[in-house]
């Protein structure tokens, strides 16, 4: 793992991706200092261009932009870190116990797998979200029920390759229970490459929401980028700022996350690294 | 013979796919807070007691739980989706309606990103780390990480709003009229933008495969071996590395299917396209769940019969691949 952190340290481009996330971080952090209140609030005038008192502008009821774009960040990183915990869970769940048990196991498990790799994800994301009505969790829910299926074959793979290894063997022959080989020898083994593909779900996870929220599947009482967007549609001809700016939020946030995330899988995905 | 033998052992291995995605939808129905009659009604209240009781019937809900799998399994594999309150119609009915638009959207939005992709990968690995190759994976860099929903709205704004080269919304100009290769032209006006909107994020993915995929082929041996017989560089490009590095490109595009009809529902609700998405949006906005279900197995079942395309595609493609 530690060799692994000073290969990300060499890589220029996860680097800058890493600087734009901490920054990101730091607004998120700053953002009850910088914008106190509601962000729902009305700040002034409406539909103001950006410049002047707002920087950002305002929205068509006198909201401010940057305010609402700095809590949407909020909303956005706990989606998405929230929905790729999720996933990276139930992905372990399911992959660990087919790498392990293999047989029947494996390939009832894998086949299921394969079949929500192959409906249509956002699709199915939208029904539940619909299903269970607009809120945060159920978008957490629906966004991690359609993102597990990379981890689970990933953590297969892993569990499978790990099977045949001695020290595995030696610990069944002293008669170590399979939790015991799970939790303690098996799982530790493969956190590097889970993180390194966990990484890469957050930037799909803050996609898949903003896509949501924008069809009105987010939850209306929390600020979030896809909200604003949804909202500033209607008055796209005359203010243009409403729609742009929580974009280039989103897409900032993404491209950073995929940097990263790249640069980890460099660094601590063994697969990619023997190529 | 064997590719009839072939083809028969790929539906029938699609036909578990399809039995998963009824249980699903079957699943989903009965996730939904109260009774499941209400959730095929659509718009909850706006179904009279009568109506929902012939629901109830029509679709065993009264009965145990296998008995109404059963009974729902029957009037799917009919293609009996149900009826859409909101919209007066079958569910059936209504989505085969949409079906053309949507299709004429993915079908181009796919076939840009295809193309372009691989092109730009092809150039992109040919001439590696020179400044076409940084270009190239910085614009499928951020082309990945944009939503196409916002940016379709950016480019209403600049070609629609601004410069006025292209229509904001629709399928065609209403009122037009216009017939032969005038309504072709007009149709096309209209299918620009959400087609590039749709496709830039699939143009990056394909890009970026087809770069590592013609970089990992150029290593190979038999490349070495024409390039000893005195083989041009462009016919070892275009007679023997092409066709290998596009595997992996055929693979991704199946896998990508389902995520092309995802895009396209928050692409064709911001450009007024009515097709499928705009349909789902519709029905999201009142709330006609059964038409959304309906939507998703109808959806479902086409992504699976594009695997099954890709997959001949596949073998037409790599030879070794034994049918």
């Amino acid at each position: 793992m530690g060799a692994g952190l000073a290969r990300f340290a060499r890589n220029r481009m996860a680097l800058f991706g890493a600087a734009i996330l901490l920054g990101l971080l730091l607004l998120v952090l700053a953002t009850p200092a910088l914008f106190p209140g509601d962000p729902f609030r009305l700040a002034g005038p409406a539909l103001q261009p950006p410049g002047g008192r707002f920087l950002l502008g305002t929205d068509t009821l006198g909201r401010d932009v940057a305010a609402q774009i700095a809590y949407g960040a909020r909303t956005s990183l706990l989606i998405g870190v929230g929905a790729t915990l999720g996933a990276i869970l139930f992905g372990v769940i399911v992959g660990g116990l087919a790498g392990y048990y293999r047989g029947a196991v494996e390939i009832v498990l894998m086949r299921v797998t394969e079949f929500f790799q192959t409906i249509p994800a956002f699709v199915l994301a939208i029904l539940i979200v619909a299903i269970l009505s607009p809120s945060v969790t159920s978008e957490i829910i629906a966004i991690a029920a359609v993102s597990w299926p990379g981890i689970a074959r990933l953590v297969r793979g892993e569990f499978a390759a790990l099977g045949g290894r001695e020290f595995i063997l030696a610990c069944t022959g002293l008669g170590a229970s399979d939790a015991r080989i799970i939790f303690r020898h098996m799982l530790p083994n493969c956190t590097a490459p889970i993180i390194a593909v966990g990484s890469l779900l957050i930037g799909t996870a803050i996609l898949i929401e903003a896509g949501l929220a924008f069809l009105g599947l987010g939850d209306p009482n929390v600020m979030s980028w896809g909200l604003i967007i949804s909202a500033g549609r209607a008055v796209l001809r005359s203010a243009w700022w409403i729609c742009t700016f929580p974009g280039i939020a989103i897409l900032l946030t993404v491209l950073a996350i995929n940097l990263v995330g790249d640069g980890l899988n460099e660094a601590l995905n063994p697969r990619l690294r023997e190529r | 013979m064997r590719l009839a033998r072939y083809l028969g052992h790929r539906i029938l291995l699609a036909i578990p796919v399809v039995l998963g995605i009824v249980v699903l939808n079957f699943f989903l129905i009965h996730l939904a807070p109260g009774d499941a009659a209400s959730v095929l009604a659509g718009e909850s209240g706006a179904a009279s007691p009568e109506y929902l009781e012939q629901l109830r019937q029509k679709f065993g809900l009264d009965q145990p739980l296998g008995t109404q799998f059963l009974v729902y399994l029957t009037n799917m594999l009919h293609l009996n989706l149900g009826y859409s309150f909101r919209n007066d119609s079958p569910v059936t009915d209504l989505i085969l309606d949409r079906l053309w638009p949507t299709g004429l959207l993915m079908l181009t939005a796919f076939g840009a990103a295809l193309v372009a992709g691989t092109l730009l990968g092809l150039i992109a690995a040919t001439r590696r780390n020179s400044w076409r190759d940084s270009v190239i994976s910085l614009v499928s860099l951020v082309a990945y990480a944009t939503p196409g929903f916002w940016l379709g709205l950016m480019m209403i704004v600049v070609f629609a709003i601004h410069l006025g080269w292209l229509p904001t919304s629709g399928f065609d100009t209403v009122g037009a009229d216009t017939e032969g290769w005038d309504q072709v032209w007009d149709v096309a006006r209209h299918l620009v933008m959400p087609a590039i909107a749709l496709s830039l994020f699939y143009l990056a993915v394909y890009a970026r495969v087809m770069r590592a995929s013609v970089l990992e082929q150029v290593g190979m041996d038999y490349v070495t071996t024409a390039r000893a017989k005195g083989q041009t560089e462009i016919r070892i490009m275009t007679g023997h590395v092409l066709r290998n590095a596009l595997l992996p490109v055929v693979t991704m595009a199946g896998v990508q299917a389902g995520n092309l009809i995802g895009g396209s529902i928050v692409v064709e609700t911001v450009f007024g396209w009515p097709g499928i998405g705009t349909l789902a949006f519709n029905a999201l906005q009142s709330r006609d769940l059964n038409l959304l279900l309906g939507i998703f197995f109808v959806s479902a079942c086409l992504v699976v019969l594009v695997n099954l395309a890709v997959d001949l595609l596949y073998t037409a493609l790599d030879p070794r691949m034994e049918l």
